[in-house]
């Protein structure tokens, strides 16, 4: 326990502004990706980045308010996530058979 | 000491997934955001959510990141420089993404934050307090998680079967 302690007497150092800094950036890389790259499996791992980054803020922001639910809500975002990519994974290799390629620019059949 | 290790943490996350963005093959994206995941369970570690940060490895690094894997090499995919855009859009891309980090920049140092109870408690992240959390106040939702699992692995398996009427 002494140990842990340390580890938290430590962590008064490291302001909540530099984690809520850290995840923007992070978000912020993710929708660059998202809008920047034209193959499917690189937008969904932007995809994974920005829920990545939310996760670390509401776990910041439970671990400074010592309120577990936060990390709580974090899990359920990772559950969420997981089902999310094992669906979209899914349907990336049903539009690779119909399509012969993951180029975003070949779903363009719904246009007007 | 500890804020060597946030700096360190931090700069590996930023800088693995701007590889990850301007990476050609789609492999090496995949193995940097790998990297990155690694970097922010270090930070869910100094935040003291050894719990989360456990999780998150088994889940991310364990699951996730195998099953892109899995799919990258299952579709064959190692053709690098078959996605360009044009310079234009690239560009467009980075200064809408830069504008948005502004915006929330902007947002967050106008904010002010209400001053923190400094004090973090050891018991916050870990698994004791959470299991407790989880099986009291979350149960409902924590129960169907487990039916979003078993829809989402029915959803994936009848979506990808083979359409005998279609051949």
């Amino acid at each position: 326990m002494d140990n842990t302690g340390a580890l938290s007497e430590q962590m008064r150092a490291i302001p909540l502004e530099n984690f809520i800094m850290l995840s923007l950036i992070l978000f912020s890389i993710g929708v660059m990706g998202i809008l920047m790259r034209r193959n499917l499996i690189v937008v969904f791992l932007s995809i994974e980045l920005m829920l990545n980054s939310i996760n670390l803020m509401a776990a910041a922001f439970s671990s400074y308010h010592n309120d577990p639910q936060g990390q709580a809500f974090v899990f359920f975002i990772m559950v969420v996530a997981a089902a999310e990519v094992a669906v979209g994974l899914a349907m990336l290799v049903m539009i690779y058979r119909n399509t012969k390629s993951i180029d975003i620019n070949s779903l363009d059949k719904l246009k007007w | 000491m500890s804020e060597i290790f946030f700096y360190a943490l931090s700069a590996i996350a930023i800088a693995c997934s701007l590889l990850m963005l301007f990476q050609r093959n789609a492999m090496y994206s995949v193995l940097y955001l790998l990297v990155c995941f690694f970097a922010v369970a270090g930070l869910y570690i100094m935040l003291n959510a050894q719990f989360l940060a456990v999780v998150h490895i088994i889940v991310y690094a364990g699951a996730i990141m195998v099953l892109f894997l899995y799919v990258l090499m299952f579709l064959n995919l190692n053709t690098p420089a078959a996605f360009t855009k044009t310079n234009f859009l690239r560009m467009a891309a980075i200064m809408t993404g830069g504008s948005l980090f502004l915006l929330l920049f902007a947002s967050f140092y106008k904010s002010e934050l209400v001053e923190m109870p400094m004090p973090v408690t050891n018991t916050t992240g870990d698994v004791q307090t959470l299991g407790k959390v989880l099986f009291n106040e979350f149960l409902i939702p924590f129960e169907l998680t487990s039916v979003l699992f078993l829809s989402a692995m029915v959803g994936v398996i009848i979506m990808n079967k083979k359409d005998k009427a279609n051949g």
